[in-house]
């Protein structure tokens, strides 16, 4: 299709009390930028049920404008639902490009949406660009497991659209919120919605896994040494308020669930701080965790691969490391 | 009950190596392996066939010629069937190309075997190009319903309840035939092929559909010129160099140090 405006959209993904999910604010710092340079507005699109939380907090991260579809239907995420919205507002506005936070949902709906359009998707973009001569987005992303970069361009079809990495960029200070509000009434009926949920299984403990939103993450591998070593990290995550995270080894192991992992075939995270307990750094697992701020690295082994990519990092043991890790903080936060 | 299950050939990108002189990726010797996220995808079919045993699942690859090596492995392991989508014109293909190939494969494949499919299993991704966008725009060039990370299915009267992947833990989501699946790394490895399976998967012929199988293919829609993206430059992501090494004379003053500096640094 052809664009009809030249602004940028950003999705704004909800939780299901109806506030933001991180990775779509985020997108609005770079979406500021990419739009002032393509000549149009920044607009954020929230889809959601009571969402008027989300619609607040773009509205005060720098969007000139929020489209929000409010609806009982689009509390839990599926597919067919916010498929149906989000192309039926794009064929309505033509935006020019659109940016998606590549969460489970947003590399869901992103191809979906994409195909029914007809246009081009760049996955999992960990930077972002304008070429100042055509106006196309420079899309850049790993590939080959992290071994390699690659730059896409989407010349000749729009919207042209992108999944982004969530943590890759920063949310930006909070504003007046002066933001234009569009309420965009689409229904969708119960019988589109074609996949229902039947049952929800918590993780163990009923813990939330949310390694992609997490700001501080604390990791085990292989020299954890077993599960019940894994009680050592939750301790340093505990005191931290940080998520649980694992590496390859020690899921394969079955020593910790899969939804912990972080790596290649696991989750893609972007913290503010990651702590590598006992974790070598094989090239899968720095590509899930290469876009964090900073990284620590716990290991008994001096030349481990994880130490290359450290900004801290500590020669030995981790049992005897963290559990004076955690007594200094708990001391100095009394 | 047929099932259809999606498979690439990969690089097997742990083997993967830098050339520290011209910084390019040397793929020279890589081995090419059956993407570990499409065996899954191949296991989970053939958990529902080890219930249902008049299940027919048929394996569907799309790839230079050697690609039959990939879906040899698969007949191995637990596929009836195999068929290799392979042609010069289809050389190029971004993911919406080759979703929209595939999805006329899926046609030509049904008419052949006489039978529509009533699940279409993927992988959550290559492990080459990562992208997870070919299995959800293969959907909805068909029009069906998916669930994505999913971790295994079971036939429940004239749907399927998939286990899938979700921050929260698992979700059992129900869904009608025919619909598409595709699934990610589940708690249990998948099976391995037995020598009986295997020698009648090194004799087994398998059907090549080229570029004159779809003669209703729209040739504007694949290849390169076909495809809406594309690659404007490669490179090798720079190395971050290390930062401060910390190895004090026991642990417990290593973490001393530790805290001191990132206290230091406000990063806690």
């Amino acid at each position: 299709m052809e664009a009809k405006t030249k602004d940028l959209w950003v999705f704004v993904e909800t939780n299901e009390d109806g506030t933001a999910k991180n990775v779509g604010i985020e997108l609005l710092t770079p979406g500021k930028m990419m739009a002032g340079k393509q000549g149009g507005a920044l607009v954020a699109v929230v889809i959601g049920s009571g969402a008027d939380e989300a619609v607040k907090a773009a509205s005060e991260h720098g969007a000139d404008k929020v489209i929000v579809v409010d609806g009982p239907e689009y509390k839990h995420y599926s597919t067919d639902a916010y498929a149906i919205a989000l192309c039926t507002l794009v064929e309505k506005y033509g935006p020019t490009s659109m940016l998606i936070g590549a969460t489970n949902n947003g590399r869901d709906l992103g191809p979906r949406v994409s195909c029914r359009l007809h246009t081009g998707l760049t996955a999992d973009c960990t930077a972002l660009d304008i070429d100042d001569e055509t106006g196309n987005v420079a899309w850049t992303r790993p590939a080959f497991g992290g071994n390699l970069m690659a730059t896409i361009i989407c010349p000749n079809h729009r919207p042209q659209i992108g999944t982004v990495r969530p943590g890759v960029f920063k949310k930006g200070d909070v504003t007046a919120a002066n933001a234009e509000i569009v309420k965009e009434d689409i229904h969708v009926a119960d019988d589109q919605i074609r996949t229902q949920v039947i049952e929800l299984i918590k993780e163990m403990g009923g813990e939330n896994v949310d390694l992609e939103g997490a700001e501080i993450i604390v990791s085990g591998g292989r020299g954890v040494g077993g599960p019940e070593g894994f009680d050592t990290i939750k301790a340093l995550a505990d005191t931290l308020g940080a998520t649980v995270g694992a590496s390859r080894a020690a899921v394969d192991a079955g020593w910790i669930a899969h939804a912990h992992q972080v790596g290649q075939t696991g989750k893609t995270v972007g913290p503010k701080l990651y702590i590598a307990c006992g974790i070598s750094g094989a090239i899968q697992h720095l590509a899930g965790m290469s876009g964090s701020d900073v990284v620590v690295a716990i290991n008994k082994d001096p030349d481990a691969p994880i130490f290359d990519v450290a900004d801290y990092g500590v020669v030995g043991n981790l049992f005897e490391v963290l559990p004076v890790l955690v007594d200094e903080i708990k001391k100095a936060r009394g | 009950m047929n099932i259809l299950v999606c498979v690439k050939q990969v690089p097997d990108t742990t083997e993967i190596k830098i050339d520290p002189v011209k910084n390019t990726l040397i793929r020279d010797g890589v081995p090419s392996i059956v993407n570990p996220f499409d065996g899954y995808a191949l296991e989970a079919a053939a958990r529902i066939k080890d219930k249902n045993p008049d299940t027919k699942i048929v394996v569907l690859s799309m790839g230079p010629p050697q690609a039959t090596a990939a879906l040899k492995e698969c007949l191995a392991i637990a596929a009836d069937k195999a068929y290799l989508v392979s042609g010069r014109t289809f050389g190029g293909s971004d993911t919406l190309a080759t979703s929209y190939i595939l999805y006329n494969a899926v046609k030509k494949v049904e008419e052949l075997e006489g039978a529509k499919f009533d699940a279409i299993f993927c992988g959550k991704q290559a492990i080459d190009g990562d992208t997870a966008q070919v299995g959800p725009e293969l959907a909805e060039h068909l029009g069906y319903p998916q669930v994505t990370y999913g971790l295994e299915a079971e036939v429940d009267g004239d749907m399927l309840k998939v286990k899938k992947e979700v921050e929260e833990g698992v979700e059992v989501v129900g869904v009608k035939f025919p619909c598409l699946i595709t699934y990610t790394k589940p708690a249990w490895d998948p099976r391995y092929p037995t020598i009986k399976r295997k020698m009648a998967a090194n004799k087994a012929e398998i059907p090549v559909l080229g570029d004159d199988a779809f003669p209703d293919i729209d040739t504007t829609r694949i290849g390169l010129k076909g495809s809406p993206t594309n690659v404007k430059k490669t490179f090798v992501p720079q190395k971050k160099t290390g930062g401060v090494k910390i190895k004090e004379e026991d642990n417990a003053a290593s973490a001393k140090k530790l805290f001191e500096l990132l206290t230091a640094a406000s990063i806690i």
